[in-house]
């Protein structure tokens, strides 16, 4: 994420070539307090799961350094949307019955935060989107979530769906014994065809440009002269 | 063709957000209904009815939706969906929450925080934290969509159009709600207000964000913060401007101590003037700044402010 990403001279997408991968962050924080919980001897198992071609299992790996048991990776060579994904996610959640999903709120790529708000419509199940506290209570979940006035905390009852917002904790670093003991872990490959989810697109993308470019701006040398710009040249103060 | 927009209220107090999105819905050319979901709503429906270009207004008033939790919400949403080819909600938290919701019982792909309408079924949104803008067409028989108000101008009014009453509400018994802390604060709201002021990791401490207050109060602005200042725990986070906090697009943004990350500009390099003030000159801030201060915050704020 601190990779500018570069729009194609075709404009058929942004350039992925030789770019530096990475676990989106928001779903460090999930893995991290899906660990945490199986640590707090609430949870028995932590099983990660990816939807991508094979450099997903780098991700996957990564996940089980920092502790998770077992990964799954769902194989598919198409660039599939988040409705796709929730679908494929919620036919696994079928199989595993698991009682807690946790999945980060957006990823920083499409930016589009429906995964897991899908995935709860599709199963069922309560969801707790943008949690920033999750504390898990005998049967119950009670996540504390960032609203656009402050903080608004919800009970649901399990199994439930959980997106992680920032704050809800601060991911560990895998260690490098972790990271070899990763290498043992099971990691099961399905591919995605044998769910037998319609995957056709339902959204084309025609074009991707780069957004408008700002003019460029001046550096004042004072608090006077600033002032007296803002009022008017840019004319956006009185 | 009829679009059903859903409003953006916090316990009974309109946000300007609704309005926008029945902006951004007009220009898809349908006839427009807004759906408002809560308890004790009746001046926000009074105030929906008077939006251009609204022509019915849905007001479900019941105590289950008071909290407006996504479980009740979506299944009173998908009740009346048939009616409507294009569903809206704003791109705010709550709006975020509950519409995927709906899309996936409808078995609908989303389009996220659209910003502009191309037609009715192509829309531009931003991808990687703003560094692209695509055009997407949606291939489905109804249209499931977030707006990004910030994206698009208050419509003007209109006589007041009809108020329908809902009789439905069921409530899900899988979720309830427990509490809720609202942060208090005397000024205008973020994403609305015309001028913004935010601290960043240079303010060093909450104290000091006081040191913004007498010119957000000269200039009627709201006060934001960076990811850095509200992780550092300097401010609330419901203050954070950035792809991960709101996206605000105000006349004048004033950046004071913010080197100006990825993330924070896809946050607010709409703005129309930008003004950094920051002791690197080197900070990535300045390359968007129409205006920029290469100096100490800490002289340039109360000078800043007796000069206004």
């Amino acid at each position: 994420y601190n990779v500018k990403a570069r729009v194609k001279a075709d404009k058929t997408g942004i350039d992925l070539a030789n770019v530096k991968m990475a676990m989106n962050p928001f779903c460090e924080i999930a893995v991290e307090e899906a660990i945490r919980i199986k640590e707090a001897g609430k949870a028995t198992e932590v099983v990660v799961v990816s939807i991508g071609d094979k450099a997903c299992h780098e991700q996957l790996r990564t996940a089980l350094a920092l502790g998770a048991d077992r990964a799954i990776h769902i194989e598919t060579a198409l660039n599939l949307e988040s409705l796709h994904i929730a679908k494929l996610l919620a036919k696994l959640v079928e199989q595993e019955a698991p009682e807690l999903v946790i999945l980060g709120k957006q990823s920083i790529d499409s930016d589009n935060n429906q995964t897991g708000q899908m995935l709860a419509a599709l199963t069922k199940r309560p969801q707790g989107t943008f949690a920033s506290v999750v504390a898990v209570d005998s049967g119950k979940l009670q996540v504390t979530r960032e609203v656009d006035g402050g903080l608004q905390t919800v009970e649901l009852s399990l199994p439930a769906i959980v997106t992680t917002d920032l704050r809800l904790n601060e991911p560990r670093y895998a260690s490098l014994p972790n990271i070899m003991k990763a290498k043992r872990k099971p990691l099961d490959v399905v591919d995605a065809q044998s769910f037998g989810v319609d995957l056709s697109p339902r959204v084309e993308v025609l074009l991707v440009e780069e957004p408008a470019q700002r003019a460029s701006g001046v550096i004042v040398s004072d608090v006077a002269q600033l002032v007296e710009k803002l009022r008017n040249e840019a004319k956006v103060i009185a | 063709m009829r679009s059903l927009v859903i409003a953006e209220h916090e316990y009974g107090v309109l946000k300007a957000d609704t309005a926008k999105v029945v902006n951004a819905a007009n220009q898809v050319g349908a006839e427009i209904d807004v759906l408002l979901v809560g308890h004790n709503v009746t001046d926000a429906a009074a105030t929906i009815a008077t939006i251009a270009g609204v022509n019915n207004v849905l007001v479900a008033d019941n105590a289950v939706f008071e909290h407006q939790l996504a479980e009740n919400v979506a299944d009173l949403v998908c009740g009346l969906a048939n009616d409507y080819s294009h569903i809206f909600a704003p791109a705010t938290t709550s709006g975020k929450n509950v519409l995927p919701r709906i899309a996936a019982l409808l078995d609908k792909s989303q389009i996220s925080e659209i910003t502009a309408v191309v037609d009715a079924e192509t829309f531009k949104r931003p991808i990687y934290a703003g560094n692209g803008i695509a055009t997407v067409k949606s291939l489905e028989s109804q249209k499931v969509i977030t707006v990004r108000s910030s994206a698009f101008d208050l419509p003007a009014q209109q006589a007041p159009c009809a108020i329908t009453a809902l009789s439905q509400g069921d409530a899900s018994n899988s979720s309830s709600f427990v509490s809720v802390s609202q942060t208090e604060s005397v000024r205008p709201e973020l994403t609305a207000a015309e001028v913004i002021i935010s601290g960043g990791r240079g303010m060093q401490n909450g104290e000091n964000f006081s040191l913004l207050e007498g010119i957000a109060d000269k200039l009627g602005a709201a006060i934001g913060a960076s990811r850095a200042a509200v992780d550092a725990g300097f401010v609330p986070n419901d203050m954070q401007v950035g792809q991960t906090g709101k996206i605000v697009a105000p006349n004048l943004y004033i950046a004071v101590g913010i080197s100006g990350a990825i993330q924070h500009l896809a946050g607010m390099k709409d703005s129309k003037v930008i003004v950094a003030i920051n002791k690197d000159p080197d900070a990535p801030i300045f390359q968007v700044a129409d205006y920029g201060l290469v100096a100490d915050l800490f002289d340039v704020l109360p000078a800043l402010e007796k000069a206004l």
